[in-house]
């Protein structure tokens, strides 16, 4: 059965249409890629699927669900994480915070129980805490942990966000440009984090990418997007063949 | 005189207890309230009223007129919480105007402008640093919980915090009930205290004051929000003969502090003793003779 499915999707503001019958449907356990020339709808896309928009027209739904008239934190645990394309971060709170707010549902005390101390608080806060670690071990930010996270350098700032999404236990993963603002090494290192991630947490991962190699070497399948609609479907290989891609995308910016 | 030092430590208790509340609201939440005084008339008077009315202990006076605030709290954000920064903070300053001039014409029940009188003086020094203790507690453990985590995290990122899959509106809400749910039971020490409670008492300038302690003691530092309520409760006591000057004082360290210090006294931080002993290390186990010779001075 597939992870996620999406129907006949329109998105308008106005008169414009950010979203123009997009189509998809994501396979358990593979990663998908959605690329497309800036203004395409690829962030309006992951807008809709995690509730920040209403679609205007056509359906979502995960592992059978509808996710459609949902709010954002209804639809985050029901099992989609998102990083975001301008990180969005508790910048005054530390790096162990970070994670450690985002396994709020892992925390079963009551409120009167928060205020004493009694009861499964100790307990269950020191569960979440050894999580929180053991993640910050994995995304490489351990040593870390106690500084402001705001201050992080870009790159672990990113990884931090990723690491945050993860501790909500989600099945599927959204990253928007996780990759912006990184050099041909850092994308490199990224592309081996992603996969390695990948592995251990057993996602299904859609990214929004403009670093064609960077995509190209992560994905099983990309979807090309232009003015809201997919003109191309398929794995790397078949996407860079295709006449139709070549024109709107790669043929003008091959330089870039 | 040892009378006038008790007093004087009960005012400060009582104005902790609403300040906490409005730390929660306003320093951890992001949310800022110029309503306040109303959730705490509120408290006043329904304590007030058990206990002189209807014969209430002092006890379950205590614990009503909090629940009652919260729960007007609850109705009152279910409303409003939806609404962005500033058009919220309009809704509870009319919210605290209404609830004055409600007990204002409720003659019948409140006494109107004449007050309410005849209300037994329980709140003693004992009571009233009890109270503020297990207050102050309270909320320092709430804090460092999975709720006043959430509550950080929608005042950090209020995006990124829906997310990772808090209920924010929900969480508003547990911030609203509380805040109100201290300033009632400040309220109610407050009428036991002084036996005697009007309108006036929770006009807009009280509720401005419990905001603008919260900001002077920095927004997000509960040990900050009580250093300044005992400054601004104790500074006046002192400086009697220029009490009627308060609130332009008020103002001017206000503008004085967003201008040199936007985070306020203690910004992000809470108070430990930890910095002391690290100024105490680096004085006298160095033994650095210029250092010593400034200390001496």
């Amino acid at each position: 059965m597939p992870i996620l499915t999406i129907t006949n999707l329109h998105k308008h503001f106005g008169g414009v249409k950010a979203i123009n019958d997009f189509s998809i449907t994501l396979e358990k356990g593979k990663i998908y890629g959605l690329i497309g020339p800036n203004g395409a709808g690829k962030t309006t896309i992951f807008n809709t699927i995690t509730g920040i928009y209403e679609p205007t027209m056509g359906e979502i739904f995960l592992n059978g669900k509808s996710v459609i008239k949902k709010a954002p934190y209804e639809i985050s645990n029901m099992g989609i994480a998102r990083t975001f394309q301008n990180i969005r971060l508790f910048g005054n709170l530390s790096v162990l915070d970070n994670v450690i707010i985002a396994c709020h549902a892992d925390a079963k005390y009551g409120i009167f129980e928060a205020m004493t101390k009694f009861g499964r608080f100790k307990k269950n806060e020191e569960e979440i805490k050894e999580k929180c670690i053991k993640l910050l071990q994995i995304v490489g930010l351990e040593e870390m942990r106690d500084d402001t996270a705001g201050a992080l350098p870009y790159g672990h700032q990113r990884k931090l966000e990723i690491a945050r999404a993860l501790a909500t236990n989600p099945s599927l993963l959204l990253l928007d440009e996780p990759a912006a603002g990184m050099n041909e090494k850092e994308s490199e290192e990224l592309v081996r984090f992603i996969q390695n991630i990948h592995e251990n947490f057993d996602l299904t991962i859609l990214l929004i990418e403009h670093h064609m190699d960077f995509v190209m070497s992560l994905c099983d399948e990309i979807a090309v997007l232009n003015f809201g609609s997919t003109i191309a479907m398929g794995t790397p290989d078949e996407v860079k063949r295709n006449p139709a891609v070549i024109e709107a995308y790669l043929g003008g910016e091959d330089d870039a | 005189m040892s009378g006038y030092v008790e007093g004087v430590i009960i005012l400060v208790c009582i104005n902790v207890i609403a300040v906490l509340g409005v730390s929660i609201l306003t320093g951890f939440t992001r949310l800022f309230s110029f309503g306040n005084a109303g959730f705490m008339a509120i408290g006043a008077y329904a304590s007030a009223i058990l206990t002189t009315k209807y014969g209430a202990p002092f006890p379950v006076a205590l614990v009503v007129g909090p629940i009652i605030a919260a729960i007007v709290a609850l109705g009152l954000g279910k409303l409003t919480l939806k609404l962005k920064g500033d058009y919220f903070l309009i809704t509870t300053l009319g919210f605290g105007e209404s609830v004055r001039l409600l007990f204002l014409f409720a003659e019948p029940i409140t006494g109107g402008a004449r007050g309410l009188s005849g209300i037994p003086p329980k709140t003693t020094m004992f009571i009233a640093v009890g109270i503020t203790m297990l207050a102050f507690l309270g909320a320092w453990n709430f804090l460092r919980s999975k709720y006043g985590r959430n509550l950080m995290a929608i005042r950090e990122q209020e995006i990124a915090a829906e997310a990772v899959g808090i209920n924010t509106a929900k969480f508003k809400e547990y911030s609203f009930m509380i805040s109100a749910a201290y300033a009632g039971m400040a309220g109610a020490l407050l009428a036991h205290y002084y036996m005697f409670i009007s309108p006036i008492m929770f006009n807009l300038p009280k509720s401005a004051e419990l905001t603008i302690t919260v900001v002077i003691g920095g927004l997000g530092s509960l040990s900050g929000s009580v250093l300044a309520t005992i400054l601004l409760t104790v500074l006046p006591e002192i400086f009697r003969s220029a009490a009627e000057y308060r609130m332009l004082l008020y103002g001017l360290a206000v503008v004085i502090i967003i201008v040199l210090k936007p985070s306020g006294l203690m910004g992000y931080r809470e108070f430990s003793l930890r910095p002391i002993f690290t100024l105490y290390e680096r004085i006298f186990k160095k033994n650095n003779p210029t250092q010593t010779k400034g200390d001496g001075k």
